[in-house]
């Protein structure tokens, strides 16, 4: 059984972020995967799950989203092996620090050696990085500058809109994956959806074929470097 | 629209100066602001100035005003520009709809917009504010107001009320009531009720409208509730606005190319969900069409906040420039569509079916068909 978990929608799934949970569901479930797709709301406890997923929020919420999970297991159960999959807020989240109501020092769950400071813009737009051989299009809106520690790793290069710093997104390590690229970047982009279940479920995963391949084309020829 | 623009650019008061000595309703919020106002204009009777070609912001209300000598105002009021609105027209009523996520590429976040409102809402002003008591965050920004009339309409999106606008912990939703732990609630003292029929501080009115959907119902209590604050009779009101069939092209039935549909615009999350409850189960059909220009917003990800799962059963055919986006929403849906890249492969059909559009794909579908 593979259980997914939306982690605090009510504070954070300002964007349609909702969208990536159901878009892993939907492509276990058609590789024949017995799947389950949970919620964890604010006063719940934390879900027993394999993939954990983080949206995007205002300030007063991310802040408070915070506060929630650090009470739960949930750091824990990544170190012992669960995948996060975190976007906009929930990225900033994860690392050490972050800006928030004009303080650039809130404590994250500290996850990975990541700081989040306030930048002097907003970015607002569609992002375009380079992950490998492959690109990941999206849309991004956040005041965050990002800097990663020396041993966290960017999840790919900008080559159109900020994402972290205007030359890197979002980060990975071993079952982390974050991007500036809030809402349903999963549903954009297949590949980057497919290789996470991959990476979850051990195994090569057969391509599906959708409606989503022709989006994806679409975005990325729409989306310029 | 560019005299509009040119008189702001002569005077910074000329606003003022034009709204003086009239009477003004303004009203605001994420959704229905048009209909809204159109029914309190046509509520009101006679002549109203008003702001129905859609400019809502301080240059289209300057254009209405000049337009008339009327001494009677009902204005649409952009959820940004309603503090700059206010001070300048000093408004005898002000509406407030709803407040929820609506393009927030280029808007504020919807949490933000509650704050700013209840900044310029608690100035002390002897307005009245004609709120909704259902939706927590335009009750957050009503409650430093001095008059507040709250009205218990409809309102079923909470999504982006889920936790309390003043402390951020969790809402407690129960039985047509709300509360949080830190003391903010509904509001105990209604004037206005939708619940078991119309009621208005007290009386009781029967509501008929020729506009489809909860949503009009709640749009046109809170229009009455509005006229009853500048003296007129809510029974006269409620006779003169229960005649309205359209409003902007809105609810309106058009033929394009031996094809007939009924117009729909929805813009945002609250707005589909209040339209989807009404598709009729029995229409196989349905056609949506999404753009994501600046009017729009650029970003269609609030596709994912839409729910769509409510439409499995029926067909929709994808239209528009965003129709990819919208196919794949509904395929991770499980509703059966088709994507439609050239128009002449609608399906002509003996029943009319309804188009859903967003606010730019709206105009373009108005402007390329014609009333039937």
């Amino acid at each position: 059984m593979l259980s997914i978990a939306n982690l605090v929608p009510d504070l954070l799934g300002t964007y349609g972020d909702g969208g990536n949970g159901l878009v892993l569901a939907q492509r276990a479930r058609e590789r024949g995967e017995e799947t389950l797709l949970v919620t964890m709301e604010i006063n719940d406890p934390l879900p027993d799950a394999s993939i954990y997923l983080l949206g995007g929020g205002e300030d007063g919420p991310q802040r408070l989203a915070r506060d929630v999970l650090a009470r739960t297991s949930l750091a824990s159960r990544v170190r012992d092996g669960a995948t996060v999959v975190a976007v906009c807020a929930g990225l900033q989240i994860l690392g050490s620090s972050f800006s928030v109501e004009g303080n650039d020092q809130y404590a994250g769950l500290g996850l990975c050696d990541v700081t989040t400071t306030r930048g002097a813009s907003r970015s607002v737009g569609e992002l375009r990085v380079r992950v490998g051989e492959r690109l990941l299009v999206g849309f991004e809106n956040h005041a965050g500058r990002t800097s990663l520690g020396d041993d966290v790793k960017p999840l790919g290069r900008v080559e159109h809109g900020r994402g972290n710093d205007g030359t890197y997104d979002g980060f990975r390590a071993d079952t982390i994956w974050a991007t500036y690229a809030h809402g349903p970047v999963l549903a954009q982009n297949p590949w980057f959806a497919d290789a996470i279940l991959s990476s979850v479920l051990g195994y090569e995963l057969e391509t599906l074929g959708s409606v989503a391949d022709l989006l994806y084309e679409e975005r990325c020829r729409a989306i310029r470097s | 629209m560019v005299g509009g623009r040119v008189g702001l650019a002569i005077s910074p008061h000329l606003l003022t100066g034009l709204a003086r000595d009239r009477t003004s309703i303004l009203v605001s919020g994420t959704n229905g602001k048009t209909t809204t106002t159109a029914l309190v204009a046509t509520g009101w009777g006679g002549d109203v100035v008003t702001n129905d070609t859609g400019s809502n912001m301080p240059a289209g209300h300057v254009a209405a005003f000049a337009g008339s000598r009327s001494p009677r105002a009902a204005l649409e009021v952009d959820e940004a520009w309603l503090g700059a609105v206010l001070a300048q027209v000093h408004p005898r009523v002000v509406v407030l709809l709803n407040l929820s996520r609506d393009q927030l590429d280029r808007a504020s976040e919807v949490r933000q917009m509650a704050e700013r409102w209840r900044k310029v809402l608690g100035d002390g002003d002897e307005r009245v504010v004609v709120a909704n008591a259902n939706d927590p965050l335009v009750v957050y920004a009503a409650s430093e107001a001095t008059n507040v009339r709250w009205c218990d309409v409809p309102t079923p999106w909470q999504a982006d009320a889920r936790s309390c606008p003043k402390c951020t912990l969790a809402l407690e939703h129960d039985e047509g009531t709300w509360l949080c732990s830190c003391g903010f609630a509904k509001p105990a003292t209604i004037t206005t009720s939708l619940r078991d029929g119309l009621v208005i501080a007290g009386e009781r009115y029967e509501l008929k409208l020729a506009l489809p959907g909860a949503f009009n119902e709640a749009n046109a209590a809170m229009a009455v509730t509005a006229l009853v604050q500048v003296g007129v009779k809510a029974s006269d009101a409620l006779a003169r606005i229960s005649e309205v069939e359209a409003v902007a092209g809105r609810f309106t039935r058009r033929r394009w190319n031996a094809r007939t549909f009924r117009l729909l615009l929805a813009k945002n999350p609250a707005g589909f969900d209040a339209l989807l409850s009404n598709v009729e189960a029995d229409q196989a059909d349905l056609w949506i069409a999404i753009n994501a220009h600046v009017a729009d917003g650029h970003d269609p990800s609030w596709l994912y906040d839409v729910p769509f799962e409510k439409l499995r059963g029926h067909r929709v055919w994808c239209l528009g420039e965003r129709r990819l986006d919208l196919a794949t929403r509904l395929d991770y849906a499980g509703v059966e569509f088709r994507v439609v890249d050239d128009l002449n492969e609608l399906p002509v059909e003996a029943r009319e079916v309804d188009l859903i559009a967003n606010y730019t794909a709206f105009s373009e579908w108005l402007a390329r068909s014609v009333p039937c």
